[in-house]
């Protein structure tokens, strides 16, 4: 009997001392997820309810309820950061991955394989440099005797615009530099789900006479349907966040033509202090972002099941 | 035989073409090297000459002294310091840090394990820019803003990192662990002599990523450190761009020294860097 007991209580500890030892492990980590994250993810969703200005101090909030969320919509700097960002969403995303999708098979069905790696590191470079960095070099490209004006010149435009001067072109030129940075990023996941792609199909296809372009429709796009829901999904969530870009190269002008979300986000809250009404904009991205990932995970979890 | 002389010819047609887009792809960067070393004159001349016929590597000891001499608010050599130090030890927080929570969800049975892991994958769903405000307010009220602290601390959840380093402890037998604790070895010590070193590859990717993403962060840096003797890379490039607006031979010798690190440590830590990559982007 009393053996048991002391053996109870030995197990007990033991569990204790696991659970402690456990514990120290994430202490760390866990420390940020509160401290960094969720802390601040409730101060954000109260601070949107109220008219807080950063200049009064931390205490008098000035709740507003859901003032902030009516008055967004009438505001031009608003509907426009939107109108901008959603743009952005909607050409970046299909035509980068379009373009990624058919150079990935052509690199990894028609080139030798030493050219396909070099090609592909050499495509990825854009994505591992600083924004700021690619900024500048795209400001200069840009610029009224720059290589790409002049370029446009030799093509036979015959007065090109200064490109991030103005109100038409600036989204536009914004826009070619994200795709042009993010391809080299989809074309690797796009080569790595190529390799991954069953031969037989392939061959069997080759063997009924299939063209490359039937294969490419037939095979190669239905099979990658994953890889490209993926793709589509980090590309919405990415273009969503859009801020370096606009902040360096044009400061969201010229007018509202290059506002983002994210850039109204940090000049209403960091300029003007205005951090009630930056948090009602952050709350609205995030909700954007939330919908984004409930679609990812409705699919991904049907995909599990059939 | 006709047919395979038609294939070839098609093989090679293609590799022409994805050459011109690769070429077309990179000519930003090349251009951004050639003007570096061009004089002020020369930069803009049309046709481009791709190699500098007047070669003026000046512009890299142009740009590094500005700042120590004049009372220009910016300072690159030191901006480029200050990138090194948060970009150092933010990585080794950030692995060591989720090394320690990935090893503890893989291997550790404690309780409340399922609920923390869960508290951890909806940290995921909040981004950044949302928690920007409250983390300057924090920030400010301990002043820490303008401490190079703000941008480190944030790196101790690296919750991409726990999760990819929770499937590499995962995939180390159990009977490695037993073994070294009939040794007598604690969990600490089992951890760090026997977990880590067995997990080497998946932490030089998290490791690579890390370092990347923090060498080149931007938005955070610009919001708390307003101090210029505290700028990273981003923030001074940008300040200097602003000053020196139309000297683009000087802005470009700017980029690529700003660039450099970035494409050594690519090049370097290139296989480990992919593979951080794939283990995302493959089980979507």
């Amino acid at each position: 009997m009393r053996t048991k007991k002391t053996k109870s209580r030995e197990a007990g500890q033991r569990i204790r001392r696991d659970n402690l030892i456990a514990y120290s492990f994430l202490l760390p980590s866990l420390t940020g997820v509160v401290l960094f994250s969720m802390i601040p993810l409730v101060i954000s969703l109260y601070v949107s309810l109220t008219d807080w200005n950063f200049t009064r101090g931390v205490g008098n909030w000035a709740f507003v309820g859901l003032e902030n969320f009516k008055s967004l919509w009438q505001d031009q700097w608003f509907v426009a950061s939107m109108k901008n960002t959603l743009i952005f969403s909607v050409v970046t995303v299909p035509v980068g991955l379009l373009l990624a999708l058919v150079l990935a098979v052509l690199i990894d069905g028609y080139c030798h394989r030493k050219v396909a790696g070099v090609v592909r590191v050499a495509m990825y470079m854009p994505h591992i440099c600083n924004i700021v960095a690619i900024s500048v070099v795209w400001m200069a490209l840009y610029s009224k005797y720059g290589p790409f004006t002049q370029l446009m010149r030799i093509l036979g435009w015959k007065d090109p615009p200064r490109f991030l001067a103005s109100y038409e072109w600036a989204l536009p030129a914004i826009i070619l530099v994200v795709i042009w940075a993010s391809l080299g990023y989809r074309i690797f996941v796009y080569s790595a789900a190529i390799a991954g792609l069953p031969r037989d199909l392939y061959e069997s296809a080759d063997m009924d006479g299939a063209s490359g372009v039937q294969k490419f429709f037939y095979i190669t796009i239905p099979l990658l349907k994953p890889t490209t829901f993926f793709l589509t999904i980090t590309g919405i969530i990415s273009s969503f966040k859009v801020f370096g870009y606009t902040n360096v190269m044009t400061e969201g002008g010229p007018g509202t033509s290059t506002y983002t979300l994210v850039y109204y986000i940090y000049t209403s809250s960091f300029k003007y202090y205005r951090m009630g009404y930056g948090s009602a904009i952050a709350v609205i991205l995030f909700l954007m972002l939330l919908s984004v990932t409930i679609v990812q995970w409705i699919h991904n979890s049907r995909a599990e099941k059939g | 035989m006709k047919k395979k002389g038609n294939k070839r010819m098609a093989h090679l047609a293609i590799t022409g073409g994805v050459a011109i887009v690769t070429l077309m792809m990179v000519i930003p960067f090349i251009w951004m090297v050639s003007a570096s070393f061009k004089t002020e004159a020369d930069v803009m001349k049309i046709p481009i000459d791709w190699i500098p016929g007047y070669f003026y590597p000046d512009n890299y000891l142009k740009v590094l002294s500005i700042g120590t001499a004049s009372s220009t608010n910016y300072h690159f050599p030191l901006a480029y310091w200050n990138s090194v130090k948060v970009a150092v030890i933010s990585t080794l927080t950030a692995v060591i840090s989720a090394s320690m929570a990935g090893y503890a969800f893989a291997k550790l049975k404690f309780k409340g394990s399922n609920v923390l892991f869960i508290l951890y994958l909806a940290q995921l769903m909040v981004p950044s820019q949302l928690t920007l405000i409250p983390r300057f307010v924090v920030f400010s009220g301990l002043g820490m803003t303008n401490s190079h602290w703000s941008l480190i601390l944030p790196k101790i959840v690296a919750v991409s990192s726990i999760f990819m380093l929770r499937q590499a402890f995962l995939s180390v037998p159990d009977e490695l662990r037993e073994a070294a604790k009939i040794d007598g070895a604690g969990e600490y010590r089992t951890f760090f002599k026997v977990m880590m070193p067995l997990a080497k590859p998946t932490i030089a990717a998290t490791a690579t990523v890390q370092f990347l993403e923090v060498w080149n962060s931007y938005l955070d840096p610009l919001v708390f450190i307003s101090n210029w003797r505290k700028w990273t890379i981003p923030l001074a490039l940008n300040q200097f761009v602003g000053a020196e607006v139309t000297q683009y031979n000087l802005t470009m010798a700017a980029c690529c020294m700003a660039v450099l690190p970035v494409f050594a440590i690519f090049l370097l830590g290139q296989k480990f860097f992919m593979k951080g990559l794939t283990v995302g982007a493959v089980k979507g």
